[in-house]
This record gives C-alpha cells, sequence and structure tokens, in this order.
C-alpha cells in the first residue's frame, strides 16, 4: 500500500481501481452476483452501478460523473443489497462478495423519489425559466419518478445572489444541488482548485476562497465545471442578446468565424450522436440568422502556425547560433485561453516560454478590423466581430485590455457551441435540415491542419507540418500526414521527428531530434510545467498545452453532456474532416501566402505582424487580495 | 476562576472495578495476540459508542490485513448529547483507556495510536499529554515496550475542533487526515482501508477501557455481567430532570425503570435513550430493557418529567441536527430541515395529518438512505417522539402539554 | 495588515509546518494553532498555510468553514460558548443567555465594543450532569446561574 501525501481525494471516494487478473477464469477473478433474479458474473471490484449497466439494468445518478471520481453523496441511486441494514449507494459500492442486489423495491422507490423531492424543495425557479430546460438531470429525473408536485414545498426565494462578476462563468448557487461535480472537476480533474464547499449542514454551499466573486479568484475560466453541472447552477455568460441586437442593427457590419470544435459538436445540441461535423448546414443557419460574413477561424490557424512556427524557428536559431540566454525553450503554445489564465496565475515566473502568437480567434479579430475593413471599405466602428468557439474562456479573452491591436476590440463577443445553439433555435432553424454552403471569401479557405486544432495535440501536429517542410523542404514523414504520436487522448505526450537534410537557410538544425512535449487539461499542464522547473525539459523544443481535456473539442463551451466516448467521437469527426480536404498545410493555403504578399509584407513575425498578431502576458500569481 | 469539573471516587462491576496502571498490558504480553483475540471472542465485546460492531471481529479483520502499517484511534470525539462517560474515563480512569489502546496496538500489529479528542475537551489536553509521559517514562510506551522485544508503540493526541459528525469513524479518519469531517462511501471499510489508506481500528473510549479489564480477568469472567446478547456492563450518563445525574455503571439488561430509581427520578414521562439521536421512551414502556436486543444506547439516558414539553424537546434536537449534519448526503442536509419545518408547523397549529406522515414516511428514508449513522439516526427521536406524544402534541394543535392535562 | 506582520506571520506557520509536517494531516493541527493564538485565521494566513502545504487556499477555507472552532474573521480576545443543548436548557440555560447578555449589552454571535469577549452557542460540551455549562477558550465551567456566569464572564481580561 502507498503513503498519501496530499492527495486530496480520500480513498474511499478515489475510482475503484480494479486489476483485472489475466485469466478470468482463475478463482478470485470474477464474483457471482444476482441483480433482481438474474444471476450475473462480474469481475472483482466492480461497482453496482457498472455491472447493472452492463446489464441494461437502469439506475439513476445525479452526482455520478464518469470524469471524476466517486462521491456517493445524492444517494438518488440507492439499491438494497440483501443482508444490510441500510440501503446501498450503487455508484460506490464495489463488489467483492457474492451478494444480491435489487435495484426496484419499494423501499428503493419511495427513496429516490423522496430524495429527488427533497432536492425539488430547495431548487429555485421554474424549469420552464431555465435556460436547462430539457436538458436538466434534475428535471429528467423528476419526470422520470413522475413528480407532480411538491411534497415538501418549494423554495420561493433564492437563497444566494447570482454571481455576474466573471466574465466567462455565471455561478446561480440557488439551482445547485451540491453533487459536488464541479468541485471534483476544478479540484481533482484541472487542480485549478477555485471551488470548495463551504460551511456544513444546511448551510453548505459550494462557494470560492472566502467566498469572494468568481472574477477575484484565480479561477481560469475553463468552464469545466459548466460542462459537468447536472443543472442551471452554473453557465456561461451568455452574449446572444447583444448580438441579436447588433445583427437587427442595419449599419453594423457583423461578422461571425467559427472554430472547428463547435462544428463537430453542435449537432449534439439538435440530437444528432456525437461524431458529426456541421460545418457547410451551419454557414447556411449562420447567414439566414442575419449574419454579414461567415469566416473560417481555421484561416487564423493557419496563420497562427505560420506565427508562431517561425517564432519557434526564430528561438531555434538565437539559442542554437547566438547561444542567446535570454531566450526561452521549449516554446510553449498560446492559443488556449484558459491554459494563459492558468499559467499566468501558477507559474507567472515562467511566462517568457509562451510564444506571444495571439489565439487564432484574436488573430481574426485583429485582421478583421484592420486588413478587411480596408479591402471591404467598412469603418471598423462599424464592424461586430463574433467567435463561435467551444470554449467559456474565449470570452475573458477577448475582453483583455491588451487585445486592441486595431483601436478597437479585436473580437467583440465570444459565443459557445451551446449559446450558437440556441440562437439558431430562436431563428427558427433546424440545423441538421440546412442545405450545406461554403464560407465567405476571402477567410473561407483553410487547411486541414487549422481544423485538427480542435484536438489535443492538433496544434503540435499542425505546426510539425509546416515546420517539417519549411526546414527540410520535405513533407512530415508520416503516412498520409497523420503524425500519430500527437493524436490520442494520453494526459502527456512526448515525441521527436528528426530534422535531417535541412535546406540552407536552416542548416543550423541539421541532425537536430525536435522534441515536443502535448498536454491536455491543466492539471496535466502541472504537471508538464514541474517537469520543466525541474529542468527536464531541457532538451525539448515544443510544448502544446490545452486547458481543457481532449482539448477544444472538450472546450467548456461545448454541449453538454461530455464524456471520454463522446470526446473521441468529435476527435474522429475533426480527423475525418481533416482528410477530406485538398490543402492540409497551413503553409500551402493561398490565402495565407497572399495575405504575406499583400499586407503582413514583412512576413511572420514582421513588425505588423507583431502589432496585429502577437499579444503579452500579465504576472497573476496566486495571492488572492 | 477555575473550571469546576467534578471528579469523585467510583465503583462498579466492570469498568469500575480494581485495576492498576499497566497490569493490562502485562497480562497482554504473556498472553500473546491469538489469546487476546480469543479472550475477546469470549468476552462478546461490542463496541460501546452506540452502533455495538463487535470488537472481537474489528480487531481480527485488521490484524489479519497485509500491510505494513496499521493503526489503532480512540474515538474520543464525545459529542452525543447527554453524553459524558467519556469525559469521566478520561480524567479519572485515563489508564483503562491507554493501557486498552497499547494492547490493542499490540494485538493488531500496529505502531502507533491516536486519540481523536473532541476540541471541547481541549482543558484534558494537558493532563493526559502529562499521562502519556509518564508512560514513556515507565516503557509502557516507546520501543521494546516492558522488554518486549519488537513491540514499539506509541500514542499521539489529535483535537477535533467542533464538528459532532466527527465521531463516526470515517468521518474522523477524514478529519485526521485533514480534510473536512465528512463520512466516507462504505465499504471500503477502515479495517481496510482506514487512516492514511492503511488498516486502522477506531474504537470507542470505552470500549478500550473494557479491553484492559477483559485481558486482565478474562472474557468469561465480562460474559458473567449483563445478557448473553450484550454482554459485561455499560457506563451510562444520565442527566436531565432526576436527583443524581452522571456516570452510573451498570449490567446490561436493566430495565429502564429501575435506572430511573438508582437515580431518583421522580414523576417520569419520558426517557430519551441514546442522545438526540437515539428514540424517545414513554411512560408505559418503561420496562424495556437497556442492550443491544432491546433499547441499544452508547450510553445516553436523558429524563423529562411531566413538566416538559415534548415538543420542544424535539425541535432542540432538530435544531442539533441541521447544525451538525455534515451537509454531504441529500437526505440529511435537507431531510433534518423539512423535519424542522414540520415542527414549525406543528407549533404554529398550521399541518395536516397527512403532511405529518409524509414526513415520518421521510423519517424512514432517511433512516436507509443517509450516508452514515447521523443522518440514518437523525429522524429517530422525530419519529418516536411523535408517535409517543402524539396526544401532547399532534392532538392539541400544537398547544402542546398545557392542554393535555386540562 | 502590515508587511512586518504579514512577515512574523509566515515565519510563524513555517515553524508550525516544520513541527506538525508539511502533509494533509497536518492542516488541522496547524490551523487549530493559528486559531489559538490569533482567535481567528486571516486570509493571508491561510493563504501560506495552503502555499505551504501545496493546497488550494480555497480547501484551507473549506476546513475553516466546516469545523464551528475555526473561524475566518476576527473575534474577541475571548470566546465565549454557551452550551445549548438538551440537558442544560432543561437545567436553565434560558436564564444564563439572558443574564450574559444583559451584562454584556450584545446578543448571542456577536463581539463586545471592547473585543473582549466573543459570545456564541455550542453544542453538547459533555456536561450534561453538570449544566448548565459553558466554555471560555478552553476552560469549562459548570452549575451556572445566572451570577455565577456574569461572575465569571466579569474575571475575563
Amino acid at each position: 500500500m502507498s503513503k498519501r501525501e496530499n492527495i486530496r481525494i480520500p480513498v474511499s471516494q478515489q475510482p475503484f481501481t480494479v486489476i483485472q487478473p489475466e485469466d478470468t477464469t482463475t478463482i478470485g477473478g470474477t464474483v457471482s452476483v444476482q441483480i433482481n433474479e438474474k444471476k450475473i458474473s462480474v469481475p472483482l471490484g466492480m461497482t453496482i452501478l457498472e455491472a447493472c449497466r452492463q446489464n441494461q439494468i437502469h439506475i439513476p445518478t445525479l452526482c455520478h460523473h464518469p470524469d471524476l471520481c466517486i462521491a456517493g453523496v445524492c444517494r438518488i441511486c440507492v439499491v438494497d443489497v440483501e443482508g444490510m441494514r441500510t440501503l446501498q449507494t450503487a455508484c460506490s459500492f464495489p463488489i467483492t462478495t457474492p451478494i444480491k442486489i435489487h435495484t426496484s423495491t419499494p423501499m428503493v422507490r419511495k427513496a429516490r423519489r423522496h430524495i429527488i423531492d427533497l432536492l425539488l424543495s430547495e431548487h429555485y425557479g421554474e424549469c420552464y425559466s431555465c435556460f436547462r430546460n430539457g436538458n436538466c438531470e434534475l428535471q429528467s429525473l423528476a419526470k422520470e419518478y413522475g413528480v407532480d408536485g411538491y411534497t415538501f414545498g418549494h423554495i420561493d426565494k433564492p437563497r444566494y445572489k447570482v454571481d455576474h462578476s466573471s466574465a466567462a462563468v455565471v455561478r446561480d448557487m440557488s439551482k445547485c444541488i451540491l453533487c459536488k461535480r464541479c468541485v471534483r472537476t476544478c479540484i481533482d480533474l484541472q487542480e485549478v482548485g477555485v471551488l470548495e464547499a463551504i460551511n456544513r449542514g444546511h448551510d453548505t454551499h459550494i462557494g470560492t476562497f472566502l467566498d469572494k466573486p468568481l472574477a477575484d479568484v484565480i479561477c481560469i475560466n475553463c468552464g469545466q465545471c459548466i460542462n459537468r453541472c447536472p443543472t442551471a447552477a452554473l453557465r456561461a455568460n451568455d452574449p446572444s442578446d447583444e448580438i441579436w441586437e447588433a445583427i437587427d442593427n442595419p449599419k453594423k457590419h457583423v461578422i461571425i468565424q467559427t472554430a472547428p470544435s463547435p462544428r463537430a459538436a453542435i449537432g449534439e445540441e439538435f440530437g444528432i450522436e456525437a461524431g458529426h461535423s456541421f460545418t457547410g448546414e451551419l454557414n447556411t443557419a449562420l447567414r439566414r440568422i442575419g449574419f454579414d460574413k461567415v469566416f473560417d477561424t481555421n484561416f487564423t490557424a493557419d496563420l497562427t502556425i505560420m506565427e508562431e512556427g517561425t517564432e519557434l524557428l526564430n528561438r531555434l536559431r538565437k539559442v542554437i547560433i547566438d547561444n542567446d540566454s535570454s531566450v526561452k525553450l521549449p516554446q510553449f503554445t498560446s492559443c488556449s485561453p484558459g491554459w494563459i489564465k492558468f499559467i499566468e496565475h501558477f507559474y507567472p515566473e515562467y511566462l517568457d516560454y509562451l510564444s506571444t502568437a495571439k489565439s487564432p480567434q484574436q488573430m481574426f479579430g485583429a485582421l478583421m478590423k484592420t486588413f478587411y475593413a480596408k479591402q471591404a471599405g467598412i469603418d471598423p466602428a462599424d464592424i461586430v466581430t463574433v467567435a463561435l468557439m467551444p470554449c467559456s474562456a474565449k470570452k475573458f479573452e477577448c475582453n483583455r485590455p491588451e487585445m486592441k491591436a486595431s483601436g478597437f476590440k479585436d473580437i467583440d463577443y465570444g459565443l459557445t457551441t451551446r449559446e450558437m445553439a440556441k440562437m439558431i433555435r430562436e431563428a427558427g432553424i433546424y440545423l441538421p435540415e440546412m442545405p450545406k454552403s461554403n464560407f465567405d471569401e476571402p477567410f473561407g479557405d483553410a487547411s486541414g491542419a487549422g481544423l485538427i486544432f480542435g484536438a489535443t495535440g492538433g496544434v503540435m501536429e499542425a505546426a510539425l507540418r509546416t515546420v517539417y517542410e519549411i526546414v527540410t523542404g520535405r513533407e512530415v514523414p508520416f503516412k498520409n500526414l497523420a503524425i500519430e504520436p500527437c493524436r490520442g487522448f494520453a494526459g502527456v505526450k512526448q515525441a521527436s521527428v528528426k530534422l535531417d537534410g535541412c535546406v540552407e537557410q536552416y542548416n543550423f538544425l541539421e541532425g537536430v531530434e525536435l522534441k515536443f512535449v502535448v498536454a491536455h487539461g491543466t492539471a496535466n499542464a502541472k504537471k508538464v510545467m514541474e517537469m520543466l522547473r525541474k529542468g527536464e525539459l531541457s532538451d525539448v523544443h515544443f510544448v502544446e498545452i490545452m486547458a481543457c481535456p481532449g482539448g477544444c473539442l472538450g472546450g467548456g463551451g461545448q454541449p453538454i453532456p461530455t464524456n471520454a466516448e463522446i470526446r473521441r467521437k468529435r476527435a474522429q469527426a475533426i480527423y475525418a474532416e481533416d482528410e477530406s480536404l485538398p490543402v492540409r498545410k497551413s503553409h500551402e493555403n493561398p490565402h495565407i501566402k497572399y495575405i504575406y504578399e499583400n499586407f503582413l509584407t514583412e512576413g511572420p513575425c514582421g513588425k505588423l505582424s507583431h502589432k496585429l498578431l502577437h499579444t503579452h502576458y500579465t504576472k497573476r500569481g496566486k495571492f488572492i487580495s | 476562576m477555575k473550571s469546576n469539573v467534578e471528579t469523585k471516587k467510583r465503583s462498579g462491576p466492570v469498568v469500575f472495578s480494581e485495576y492498576q496502571r499497566s497490569e493490562g498490558i502485562k497480562k497482554a504480553l504473556q498472553l500473546g495476540r491469538e489469546n487476546i483475540l480469543f479472550e475477546l471472542k469470549i468476552s462478546g465485546l461490542k463496541g460501546r459508542g452506540g452502533a455495538g460492531f463487535p470488537t472481537a471481529t474489528k480487531w481480527m479483520l485488521t490484524a489479519a490485513a497485509n500491510a505494513n502499517k496499521k493503526f489503532i484511534v480512540c474515538n474520543a470525539d464525545e459529542g452525543e448529547p447527554g453524553t459524558f462517560k467519556d469525559r469521566v474515563l478520561l480524567l479519572e480512569y485515563p489508564e483503562l483507556v491507554f493501557d486498552g489502546i497499547v494492547i490493542a496496538g499490540f494485538t493488531i500489529g500496529a505502531a502507533s495510536g491516536i486519540i481523536y479528542l473532541r476540541g471541547e475537551y481541549e482543558y484534558m489536553l494537558q493532563p493526559l499529554e502529562d499521562y502519556l509521559a509518564e508512560m514513556r517514562k515507565d516503557n509502557l510506551l516507546g520501543k521494546n515496550i516492558l522488554g518486549k522485544e519488537n513491540f514499539n508503540f506509541d500514542i499521539s493526541i489529535r483535537l477535533g475542533s467542533g464538528a459532532y459528525v466527527c465521531g463516526e469513524e470515517t468521518a474522523l479518519i477524514e478529519s485526521l487526515e485533514g480534510f473536512r469531517g465528512e463520512p466516507r462511501n462504505r465499504p471500503p471499510y477502515p479495517v481496510d482501508t482506514g487512516y492514511l489508506g492503511y488498516p486502522t481500528v477506531v474504537n470507542n473510549v470505552e470500549t478500550l477501557a473494557s479491553v484492559s479489564h477483559i485481558v486482565l480477568k478474562g472474557g468469561e469472567w465480562f460474559k458473567k455481567h449483563g445478557t448473553s446478547k450484550s454482554t459485561g456492563s455499560k457506563l451510562f450518563s444520565v442527566s436531565g430532570d432526576c436527583e443524581k445525574p452522571g456516570v452510573y455503571e451498570l449490567p446490561w439488561g436493566i430495565k429502564i425503570k429501575e435506572l430511573l430509581e438508582i437515580v431518583e427520578a421522580k414523576n417520569t414521562k419520558a426517557v430519551q435513550v441514546g442522545g438526540a439521536s437515539g428514540t424517545c421512551i414513554a411512560k408505559s414502556q418503561f420496562d424495556r430493557i437497556l442492550g443491544y436486543e432491546d433499547a441499544a444506547t452508547g450510553g445516553s439516558i436523558i429524563i423529562f418529567n411531566e413538566n416538559r414539553d415534548m415538543l420542544k424537546v424535539l425541535k432542540n434536537f432538530m435544531e442539533f441536527f441541521i447544525e451538525e449534519s455534515c451537509g454531504q448526503c441529500t437526505p440529511c442536509r435537507i431531510g433534518n430541515i423539512k423535519l424542522m419545518e414540520g415542527i414549525i408547523k406543528i407549533e404554529n397549529g398550521d399541518f395536516t395529518f397527512s403532511y405529518i406522515n409524509n414526513l415520518k414516511e421521510l423519517g424512514k428514508t432517511m433512516q436507509v438512505a443517509s450516508k452514515c449513522g447521523l443522518g440514518q439516526s437523525s429522524p429517530n427521536s422525530f419519529i418516536s417522539i411523535l408517535e409517543n406524544f402524539s396526544e401532547e402534541i399532534l392532538h392539541t394543535n400544537g398547544k402542546g402539554k398545557e392542554n393535555v392535562k386540562a | 495588515m502590515f508587511e512586518y506582520e504579514k512577515n512574523s506571520l509566515t515565519e510563524e506557520i513555517e515553524n508550525l509546518v516544520k513541527h506538525y509536517g508539511s502533509d494533509r494531516p497536518a492542516l488541522l493541527q496547524i490551523l487549530q494553532a493559528v486559531q489559538r493564538k490569533h482567535k481567528y485565521i486571516s486570509d493571508f494566513a491561510q493563504q501560506e498555510i495552503a502555499r505551504l502545504l501545496n493546497i488550494h487556499p480555497v480547501e484551507v477555507y473549506s476546513i475553516i468553514s466546516f469545523y464551528s472552532f475555526l473561524c475566518s474573521e476576527p473575534k474577541g480576545r475571548n470566546i465565549v460558548r454557551l452550551c445549548r443543548t438538551i440537558s442544560c436548557d432543561m437545567a436553565g440555560k434560558d436564564k444564563v443567555e439572558s443574564a450574559v447578555k444583559r451584562e454584556l449589552g450584545i446578543t448571542f454571535g456577536e463581539t463586545t465594543n471592547d473585543g473582549r469577549i466573543t459570545l456564541e452557542f455550542t453544542n453538547c460540551l459533555g456536561m450534561c450532569d453538570q449544566g448548565p455549562a459553558m466554555l471560555v477558550n478552553d476552560k469549562v465551567y459548570t452549575h451556572l446561574n445566572p451570577e455565577t456566569a456574569v461572575n465569571i464572564l466579569n474575571e475575563v481580561k
């Protein structure tokens, strides 16, 4: 047994990891249990919930979430285990002996109904005036158990004030049912540590340090808590009313850019199974809603690759040729705004390692209000830029004071996938039935490299496709351009490519083993940063970090629910779309070439690029004053 | 002004019988682990905290567990309303408790024992630390205790900070580990996965005190007291309406009315057995016996005479649970509030019987669906008081006992 | 808080961490020690403890809010806790309560203007046979009546 130090999860609440014997026929490998007259055999240590689900026996859950450790606090999953005095929670009970389980006795049904009644009695508000109407786990349980009234009354005043302080996340604790999924997400999954249960007994609520507003603590706006909240207690800060207003204002020229991940997931909001991209349908829908131009964020993802890739090559040159010790390696990616705020809070002394390139979203805005405004002959003051993002942190990012390269806000509004779906429904459109159409020119053609930004490892893969080719003059040596070491959902991935046969300009890189690291989720980011702190990354050149598990496709603005299976399917959709595109390398995007020839004429990382497309960071630190 | 906690010379059949410091330890070292477990098994000793789990089983499971570290934790987080026997044991009979911990450590193979002392008892900390220092000086703690090769054991005292729920053994372990005192899911049980993940025995103060006697005088001797299902004797903490409140050692199986006579209670209307989480027993049932087979208790006996308003008593209990619930599980966190709302409605004479029945049903759900003993027992008083005193409480539209007499 | 106060608090907490260790089980003991000395655990102290134990500040605050003997807001120099559980209640807690309130001119949950005393209720003190009882800091007083209770509080500095 290992010694546990500073592990937050109490042992009993850690997910039950069962070491499966190689040969399950050996004694002790499996246990025979009886669930409702059905005799089955399950691996030793499997929970009752898992056993039931495998055998098509439905058990309701609320505090349980497949991404998180077991809590066993809502008690909705109670079942009757023969011989035990009290009911047991199916989610937490490991089967280690041949037990008999009953999942639907009168006592079980009554207990579940009581628990729903109790939760409803304290759950402020009415379903029809709630944005989670139709996608609320408490609501569906009430339906499942036929609740037709408030047995124990219903709270008529909110117990807590709604916290609107954050640009990204709105907290309405009067709707909280204390399942603590957000706590487990924030502390265990993301290791950010902003939310925890405060007080005890009936006064228990989920709060921040000293119950401060969310904007005043070290929240990174990743929104993972929103994705796992079963009710409407947590939601993103929705700007759709302002966007409607801009659309309805004939003077305003409203531009929307769409990121790859929302396109691969928005179908889920319309009842389509995860794993289908709706890029073309979405373009049509957006035009019908009234957006004046529909552009592709992937265009600036390609631009990001050019800027960030060039920055990397510059850093390598300075380190290898000039021996410049002020230049930091590895270079860290900077497109995930959750990650940026994370490093600003938790590792402010390492900000020099970050690429100074803005995220694709912000680059886009900067170009819209300069290059595009000029070309189209529109006053940038009349341009409203909207970004459809899988992300809640983008809302914070677009409000950063430094993001005003053109003199105007680069991006006016960050819109999540969920909010976009809401606007589409409001406009009376059923997305899956829309005819397909293309993006508007000139920012509508993007490469597959920009597209795969949506999955963890995608930025790295896109960068390698370009950097390798620039340096060696050849395509990356991976079949079908799929750089497999970058793909998949391992928490921290490490790999390398050898650079040889370099073109003359880059012969200082001849024979260099280009090493890279990819991590997703801030808990893994923390691991990488600790490796950096210990000097274990001294031979690594490039690190990609995404704040959300799975990368952008698992972002805090994506459709609810989320789990590993859904994230895997979204990734499949993204990679499939990449393969279908004619151009799959950023530097081969003809419009990128055009913009460097006609606007950013000094090339990547030139003066104008630096003014418009690069940014700086703030040392925030962890101290909460 | 100085604290004024009374202490006195006591006597009793088992716990308060003759015992000299370290006698139990010496005997234990002679007997060896197997024999200690055997005597304990014979004795039929059950946990004295209230739940009544057989102590021998708990120890055997931990002794058999394969781990490089084990812990014995003494639960001195006595917080049940009306319970104060552990205070008496720790203040007046520390030798029984500490010897019991050493014996437990020896038997299960633990190298450290921890006393979780409730924050309210902080005034005992120094005397107990002094006592431990004495034990170390006399090699009752430390390395090769009393010459027994490789028996190294020490005891540390950890303070609670004012949370009743930490008396629940897994909440206590969470608290020791530096977390909120929120009970864990079980299984796994502490005997398997306890403090820091190691096999851990958590025993009540009185249980460990009894162990010292059992090891010294034998399981058979212990078993002679009490009943077949409830062996030995019990410390009862008696308070409320009686002439002689205090701690009494009485054999299990004694009738409630006999106990009332001993403590000189007059005009008794009801007895709350087992504290706020126990049951309220009305006069008509005073023939019931105290023991695991009938009215089980961790020792709290609160006596109410004719003049007490039982609704007020119930309200006091519910206030206690609302405040002391850890708040993690739904039935306990919200259920107690709902029962309280019912009490207030009764007070105001603004209730329907069907609503009260709904609340009683809710109470039954809480008893089976709450995560730990606190939520499972908090509705006990609600159910038993309303059932036993429906005439006084419900038939008068909440106007209480004055109307009953009229 | 002045810089020098912060520095001395940091030093104090560092010493506590040296004494109790930097593992999670030390947390409650460290909090108790800070509480004992300062009568509350300031936000600065909470963050220093979190830093040294490598946990999140909100976890420290969460723990403080859970345990009734720990607090994150300043209180009086002396904390008086009157037991309100059933046996003490039946033994005459109400009379003691109103006498104490009258005498100090504050109600329960409040602190006297001179910062001398904070009045609080507490649940069972384990003095049910000798009630009404109260704790003054860590000392326990039993068999209270309105007069003795007030006398005890008047002696508190």
